[in-house]
């Protein structure tokens, strides 16, 4: 699949007199093997994996990466179906004592199997080919969101939905918003602010732009807060629901765009920001593990997440004392591709320097969504059961509002509790600049 | 701008959670970064001192009697006794109820799921009905779909152990798993969540279901073990239903890795960090670091995260991230070392001479580690501090071997007390 560089090793000072012996042939297609022989079975990713938590028919981890791997060691062995069961929280990454690079294995498995055992005239393939390519289909919508709110929203159309396409009919789709984010950026005239020195490309994603604007207004007006000039560049999907799927050949084209656009902005002085840690997730790490055109890797280590971005270019925490909002009591949820980038902790410790902000972490269970997975129907239980210890923590908590950085994530917790969802960055927006206005 | 702290802390295990623990309660403000997870969900979640001498007598009565013969250069030598007593007290306060045996100095006997029995000084309240000091007869239940625990296999180990009761083992089917590789946390969920089942007899709850066919089983026996898989989050709350249910008690054999009691432990580590207001971050590593000016002391260390670089800037820090396993000490062909700010580790030249062929014999790997002075600052090859503000804490030490001496919470709790405690003491100055 790629012979993209591989992160087996963590930064070893001096690593690089050694050259293995070449035992094994180079792989044409598809390799499992890189970072296999680092497992030495001990199953801690069998412990963090959510999947494996409450389906006992689910194999785990372990057996989808590097054992996996050995059983394709033997030519009549197709990759197992299973792995179409996992979701892509990628918990396994960062479980793993030993630098097993399992979600990359998970990928390139995943990618072999639609590849290779799924019929591309089967239900399940033309349902995870649309929920992957989301991005298609939001701008029609987008065009008359009215309408397709309507339409969505009629029990005929789920219906429909869940008997002909398999996609569960429990779940409300999300509105789309009136006016997408880069509507309402280009009637805005683009950027207030010009700076030489300080420039950020945003990477909005599709969520934030078609669905949920506000979100990403937030981030353009905390930005141009701190005196940033904005730049927002073309862009595609991240490629997260398409890795989820296995649908390889549209994630890389859709990453083929991103790098290309993004690269460019970095050349004219731009770091990358974004405010979806699946979206910021996908280009740090996916790109690179499973890419390898030109630029892919300058693009991950220019890529931030909107808020780690001020933490450290700018005194955000000082910035805040002293500030104060209307909402102050939040239940939050940290997604699992925030956890994987060691982003977990920094909403709290953000809020903390809000005054009378009380946000309470609602512990490290996973949502159960993971994007596309929890719309699926035959998905939809697993799901939910994986969702039930957040939503017990979250009504426990003592307040009505949720907080999370991850729009599938917060539709799940709305889903499950009730509750309406905000975003980091909202909350940011109404302390550093006042109460949101159009 | 970094992100600035007082106290920064590597590592999240033991060590690293009661450095920080420690350094917080000295109103310093503490960040806590760790890579991958923590080694604790290898643990068994028993906190031994120590169970064996250097030597290999034991198992030892009071580990306390033999802190003080200990050779010079082994953690608890480096600390002194005192401060493994202050640190098992420290170590209660956090725990609470969640774990037993401060009521004596002398090692408590629990039974493992092979059936010997290991030396420890404190052990979860799910273990303590199970004690091999009790002289109640005991029935150990195992699953079929669980081979780490052979339940009849291992009472007949107990009992040739000279356990001074009648041990029973029988192994049943566990209700609602059917898949014979499920995961240790699939048990878990199934008994936290108390979901249906479908038994012979219908439909009924996890819970039920389990102490029904365990109380067909039981022959008088007024205590049963069982191994542990018994509830994540709700725990105490799935023991005592069991225990009603069964109208026995009931109690957990830790169990090989991944192991729950391991992260109950780490749950209830991190929690007290939450509630010291330790900020944690973790998923990424630490990869360098920089001295400003003056080479003695370190100015600020770096984080990867994926590719950007995130400065984190502190007066004092401690080093926790664990030895060979937890990859705080590193091996090559020609070298062992330590990865992030390259401490001297002292070892042979030669490779050959780093093991011995007996696989249980004296094995010179399991003491690689840094070797600290009494303050807990790794030694260069000279014997001087390396830097002047970095203490060491945990398994990234050497001079002990804690697999055999059963010592590795204890040194990890006693070196982590000491280090973050004189961290934060420090940065007040």
């Amino acid at each position: 699949m790629s012979d993209a560089e591989q992160p087996t090793d963590d930064h070893v000072p001096g690593d690089d007199e050694f050259e293995p012996i070449q035992v094994f042939p180079q792989a044409e297609d598809m390799d499992l093997r890189p970072g296999a022989d680092n497992c030495y079975k001990c199953s801690t990713c069998d412990t963090n994996c959510p999947v494996a938590e409450v389906d006992d028919e689910f194999p785990g981890p372990k057996f989808q990466g590097p054992e996996q791997w050995r059983l394709k060691r033997q030519d009549d062995h197709d990759i197992d179906d299973s792995v179409m069961k996992c979701s892509n929280c990628m918990r396994c990454d960062s479980a793993c004592p030993s630098e097993v690079p399992l979600s990359q294995m998970h990928n390139t498995a995943r990618g072999e199997y639609v590849d290779e055992q799924m019929s591309t005239i089967s239900r399940e393939y033309l349902r995870n080919r649309m929920l992957a390519n989301y991005r298609k289909l939001a701008p029609l919508a987008a065009t008359f969101p009215r309408t397709a709110n309507f339409v969505m929203g009629l029990s005929a159309t789920k219906w429909m939905g869940e008997k002909l396409l398999g996609i569960t009919s429990e779940r409300e789709f999300p509105d789309f918003a009136t006016e997408t984010f880069r509507e309402w950026w280009t009637k805005r005239g683009g950027a207030q602010v010009e700076s030489e020195e300080k420039r950020i490309a945003y990477f909005h994603g599709c969520y934030s732009n078609y669905n949920t604007p506000e979100v990403a207004k937030a981030l353009v007006r905390v930005y141009e807060h701190f005196g940033y000039e904005i730049m927002v560049p073309e862009q595609s999907c991240s490629g997260t629901p398409m890795f989820a799927n296995g649908m390889l050949d549209d994630a890389r084209r859709a990453a083929e765009t991103n790098v290309r656009e993004l690269g460019a902005a970095i050349a004219d002085g731009a770091d990358i920001v974004a405010s979806c840690s699946s979206c910021s997730m996908s280009l740090r790490q996916e790109y690179p593990e499973l890419f390898d055109f030109a630029g892919t890797e300058t693009v991950a280590e220019n890529t931030w997440d909107a808020v780690e971005f001020l933490r450290v270019h700018e005194d955000l925490e000082g910035a805040l004392e002293g500030t104060s909002v209307e909402d102050s009591n939040f239940a939050y949820h940290a997604p699992c591709h925030s956890r994987n980038q060691g982003l977990d902790g920094q909403t709290i410790e953000i809020m903390d320097r809000i005054d009378g902000v009380e946000a309470e972490d609602v512990g490290d269970s996973c949502s159960g969504i993971s994007g596309t997975y929890g719309w699926k129907a035959e998905k939809y239980e697993t799901s939910m059961k994986i969702g039930e210890e957040m939503f017990d923590h979250m009504e426990d908590a003592d307040a009505e509002t949720g907080l999370t950085e991850c729009p599938t994530c917060s539709m799940q917790m709305e889903h499950g509790t009730g509750y309406e969802i905000t975003h980091t960055l909202e909350v940011l927006e109404d302390a550093l600049v006042g109460a949101r206005s159009e | 701008m970094a992100i600035e702290d007082d106290v920064l802390v590597i590592g999240g295990g033991i060590a690293g959670a009661t450095a920080a623990l420690a350094a917080a309660e000295r109103d310093a403000r503490v960040r806590l970064v760790t890579y991958k997870q923590s080694t604790l969900r290898h643990a068994s979640g028993l906190i031994d001192i120590l169970g064996y001498t250097p030597a290999g007598d034991g198992p030892l009565i009071d580990p306390f009697d033999a802190l003080e013969d200990l050779p010079e250069g082994h953690p608890y030598e480096r600390v002194g006794a005192e401060t493994v007593r202050d640190a098992l007290s420290f170590f209660d306060d956090v725990a609470g109820d969640a774990y037993a045996g401060e009521h004596t100095d002398a090692n408590a006997l629990v039974p493992t799921h092979g059936g010997t029995v290991k030396p420890t000084a404190r052990y979860p309240a799910s273990t303590a009905a199970g004690l091999a000091s009790d002289p109640r007869d005991a029935l150990l239940v195992g699953f079929e779909t669980l081979p780490d625990f052979e339940a009849p296999l291992a009472a007949a180990h107990l009992e040739a152990a000279g356990a001074p009761f009648e041990t029973r083992g029988v192994t049943l089917s566990f209700p609602g798993i059917v898949r014979d590789d499920a995961k240790v946390t699939r048990y878990a969920h199934l008994l936290d969540q108390d979901e249906t089942v479908e038994t012979a007899a219908g439909t009924t709850t996890a819970r039920e279901a389990l102490a029904e066919r365990v109380r067909s089983q039981l022959d008088d026996e007024p205590r049963v073990g069982f191994p542990a898989v018994l509830g994540d989050e709700r725990a105490d709350e799935v023991r005592a239903d069991l225990a009603d249910a069964i109208g026995v008690d009931v109690f957990e054999v830790p169990m090989g890795p991944p192991s729950l009691p391991g992260m109950r432990l780490e749950d209830l580590l991190y929690d007290a960090l939450e509630a010291a207001g330790v900020a944690v971050t973790s998923g990424v590593p630490v990869i360098d670091y920089e001295t400003n000016g003056d080479a003695d002391r370190i100015d600020r260390v770096v984080v990867d995260r994926h590719g950007a670089e995130i400065p984190h800037r502190a007066d004092q820090y401690v080093l926790a991230t664990g030895g060979l396993v937890g990859k705080g000490v590193r091996s090559e062909r020609d070298r062992v070392f330590e990865p992030i700010f390259d401490c001297h580790v002292s070892h042979a030249e030669d490779r050959y001479d780093w093991f011995v062929d007996d696989v249980f014999g004296d094995q010179p790997y399991a003491r690689f580690g840094l070797a600290p002075d009494r303050e807990l600052r790794p030694l260069d090859a000279t014997d001087d501090p390396e830097f002047a503000n970095l203490r060491a804490a945990g398994a990234v030490l050497g001079g002990y071997d804690f697999a055999a001496e059963k010592s590795g919470a204890g040194v990890s709790l006693a070196t982590g007390y000491a280090a973050g405690r004189r961290a934060g003491e420090e940065c007040g100055d």
